[in-house]
């Protein structure tokens, strides 16, 4: 019985969870939806641009950041992004990208004031008291660096897990310290990295839970991709995708 | 043999000893800091006034040097500038000359480390010895110092045993820390008193009364700028404060940030030379002025930030690189976060640039620093620049990013090799081989999000209708 038409709002989907994990785009599509948004996802996006713009290539970024702001002004609505980091570079670093009073600068300012994380837009519109009853879980929480520092919702994430009935939630040892991953920093400078990853995991896995969440795609393949490695099994998961199995809403993981 | 920044971090993280000396310290000196900023409010509030105080002293980096030069002189301190290391080297070495000075005492000075002073002296037949104690083990052991504030903190105690027992035939206690110190205190106080000369650093350069300021723990820099009759300070330009009302800010900052002390043993003001009526205090009192490369830095509006640093050292402390590779990896006097991006600056994108592929931007060291440097965004700045500044050695990783480019700012493109990566996606993939060294190819899924998204809009759009 859908009587109220529903407020639109733009997806950013990343180019991470496009490619390798879909599941988690439409989880955030199902959450916003639970909390009463209409999702639109425009079939033009691709990437924010933050690979090579952290790398030290800027133009590159700066030409798919023109092309990303100008998809997501055609309509004045909210853009969400599942991804701390994704939401990081267009929120923190479009407006900086342009020249100061330029029009391209305006343009990336607007955007930036509205675009959200996801979890930090629906985190007091979800209906908490509708929760059904589940078996109590475990959980361990990567509040991954950008959200940390950068866009500042780790403690929206907290929050949000807190409120949920039967889901006990613990963190790792050193649990504000990057995973390892910070995308070409990954190959670049590879042995270091690994190690840092290592240390992530290993704190992970000594909190004993059964499920790694995160909110940034980026860490959770750095996790995973580790702890299969290790021939472990991956438990980790988008935190998007946990909501909406605590939600009761279907679909098949 | 040079070796490379690369093979340096392999053998650091190959030291299991080196890498828990560095995990215990780092954790333990966060700890220090985080209980010494307890009040969230405080910290924050401090923190813009010292990064204000910084600020604006860059910004009046010419006015207020000739401030602090005509007060240096005005209070009798002889004032000399240097544009770079080796005048700064060869200012030392006229002023020991004229002293006929053998043996130098150093306070902790990481000015000096940038000019490599010591072994200049020692090629002049002068011993210069360091006194601050992390400084003296260092020394004594041939290194260098491994961390701007605690420059040995990459050994501990078993190791700072072996090391005395080895290079002076005394042996102390196992695990007695204080039996060490004793030991070096005991060597160091004779050196006090046979020192012609006493060098030391500078925390702080008050320009409107021509003070400067020491801060430290042990005692030794009081010693080394009063016990002999000659005393060398050397700063690095960038070190100038307008006037005292800064210093209570930015010294809780310092210590706080450092330590996690709130104050340090020894606060040291140096106003003059021995005046007339009085007993001690040197007779000569110098100050050397040093640019190597920062009034250049001064000038970049992009890059300036970085001569706000006041040497804490928290930046590397709370640095998840630094914490498993330790500081000698760096190769450079400065090293961690604050070393990644002075460096470079201080001897060129093209000899130091790779220092800056050892940073995964995760922030730590930016929420750290208390006076709001934006490191990671001086290290992405100074990607760039070496991006721009040197087109042959990052062809290939710049040829990577025009493809990249190509794909991505044509959906369609795009769309298709998202498509074409998901039809081979039960291909085991072996690239990038330094990813699959300690992990597994993540495998594309089978349809894409742009695919599900597209048939979702189709069936709700033909349920509509």
């Amino acid at each position: 019985m859908d009587s109220l038409p529903k407020k639109q709002v733009y997806l950013f989907g990343t180019c991470l969870i496009d490619m390798f994990y879909p599941q988690a785009g439409l989880d955030a599509v199902a959450l916003l939806e639970l909390s009463g948004y209409e999702a639109v996802y425009p079939q033009a996006q691709t990437c924010c641009g933050q690979p090579p713009y952290n790398s030290g290539f800027k133009s590159p970024a700066v030409k798919i950041a023109k092309q990303t702001i100008d998809l997501f002004s055609t309509q004045d609505i909210p853009l969400i992004v599942p991804s701390a980091s994704c939401a990081g570079m267009i929120k923190h670093h479009y407006p900086t990208l342009f020249q100061p009073q330029s029009l391209e600068a305006k343009q990336a300012k607007q955007l930036a004031q509205r675009t959200f994380e996801l979890i930090d837009f629906i985190a007091d519109k979800l209906p908490y008291n509708q929760q059904p009853l589940r078996q109590p879980i475990k959980v361990a929480l990567h509040e991954s660096c950008s959200a940390l520092r950068e866009m500042n919702v780790a403690s929206t994430w907290r929050h949000v897990l807190n409120k949920l009935d039967n889901v006990e939630v613990t963190y790792p040892e050193n649990k504000q310290e990057c995973c390892g991953f910070g995308g070409t920093f990954s190959i670049k400078s590879d042995a270091v990295s690994a190690v840092m990853t290592q240390d992530k995991c290993k704190n992970l896995i000594n909190t004993t839970a059964k499920q790694i969440l995160s909110g940034d795609s980026g860490c959770l393949m750095n996790i995973g991709e580790h702890l299969k490695f290790e021939g472990k099994k991956d438990p980790c998961l988008h935190l998007a995708s946990f909501l909406v199995e605590q939600f009761g809403l279907s679909h098949g993981h | 043999m040079v070796i490379s920044f690369s093979t340096r971090i392999k053998q650091a993280l190959a030291d299991p000893q080196l890498r828990s000396n560095f995990r215990g310290a780092m954790d333990f000196l966060r700890n220090k800091r985080k209980l010494a900023f307890s009040d969230e409010n405080e910290w924050e509030a401090l923190k813009k006034q010292g990064a204000a105080i910084r600020q604006d002293a860059i910004q009046r980096l010419p006015e207020l040097l000739t401030q602090l030069e005509q007060q240096c002189l005005n209070n009798g301190i002889q004032v000399h500038w240097a544009e770079d290391g080796q005048e700064a080297n060869h200012i030392m070495l006229g002023i020991a000359q004229q002293n006929q000075a053998r043996l130098v005492i150093k306070g902790k000075s990481m000015a000096t480390e940038e000019i490599e002073l010591n072994d200049f002296l020692a090629q002049h037949n002068i011993e210069c010895i360091e006194s601050d104690m992390g400084e003296y083990i260092v020394q004594l052991d041939n290194e260098k110092p491994s961390h701007i504030i605690m420059p040995a903190i990459h050994k501990n105690t078993a190791q700072i045993t072996e090391l005395f027992e080895s290079k002076l035939g005394i042996s102390t206690p196992e695990g007695d820390v204080d039996a060490l110190i004793g030991v070096g205190r005991s060597i160091l106080r004779k050196k006090f008193e046979q020192a012609d000369i006493g060098i030391s650093g500078v925390n702080f350069a008050i320009a409107d009364t021509g003070t400067l300021c020491l801060v430290e723990n042990e005692g030794n820099g009081r010693l080394s700028t009063t016990a002999p009759p000659v005393h060398i300070a050397l700063m690095g330009i960038e070190k100038v404060i307008p006037n005292i009302k800064a210093l209570p800010t930015l010294q809780k900052l310092l210590t706080r940030s450092a330590t996690g002390q709130h104050i340090t043993s020894y606060l040291n003001l140096i106003s003059s030379p021995r005046k007339p009526n009085e007993l001690d205090g040197p007779k000569e009192v110098h100050l050397i002025l040093l640019d190597n490369g920062r009034a250049k830095i001064s000038q970049d509006q992009q890059l300036q930030s970085t001569l706000s640093c006041i040497r804490c050292g928290a930046c590397m402390n709370h640095c998840p690189v630094y914490t498993r590779i330790g500081g000698h990896a760096y190769g450079s006097t400065y090293p961690g976060p604050i070393g990644q991006i002075l460096t470079p600056q201080l001897k060129g994108l093209e000899q130091e640039g790779e220092l800056l592929d050892a940073c995964s931007l995760n922030g730590a060291c930016g929420e750290a620093c208390p006076v709001e440097i934006d490191l990671p965004e001086l290290i992405r700045t100074l990607r760039q620049r070496r991006q721009t500044a040197d087109h042959k050695r990052w062809s290939l990783e710049a040829f990577v990013w025009f493809i990249w480019l190509q794909i991505h700012k044509h959906p369609h493109l795009y769309l298709l090799v998202t498509r074409f990566a998901a039809s081979f996606r039960a291909l085991k993939l072996k690239t990038p081989a330094n990813w699959t060294k300690t992990r597994t190819m993540p495998k594309p899924a089978k349809l894409s999000l742009h695919q599900q998204m597209q048939k979702l809009s189709k069936s709700k759009n033909g349920g509509v209708k």
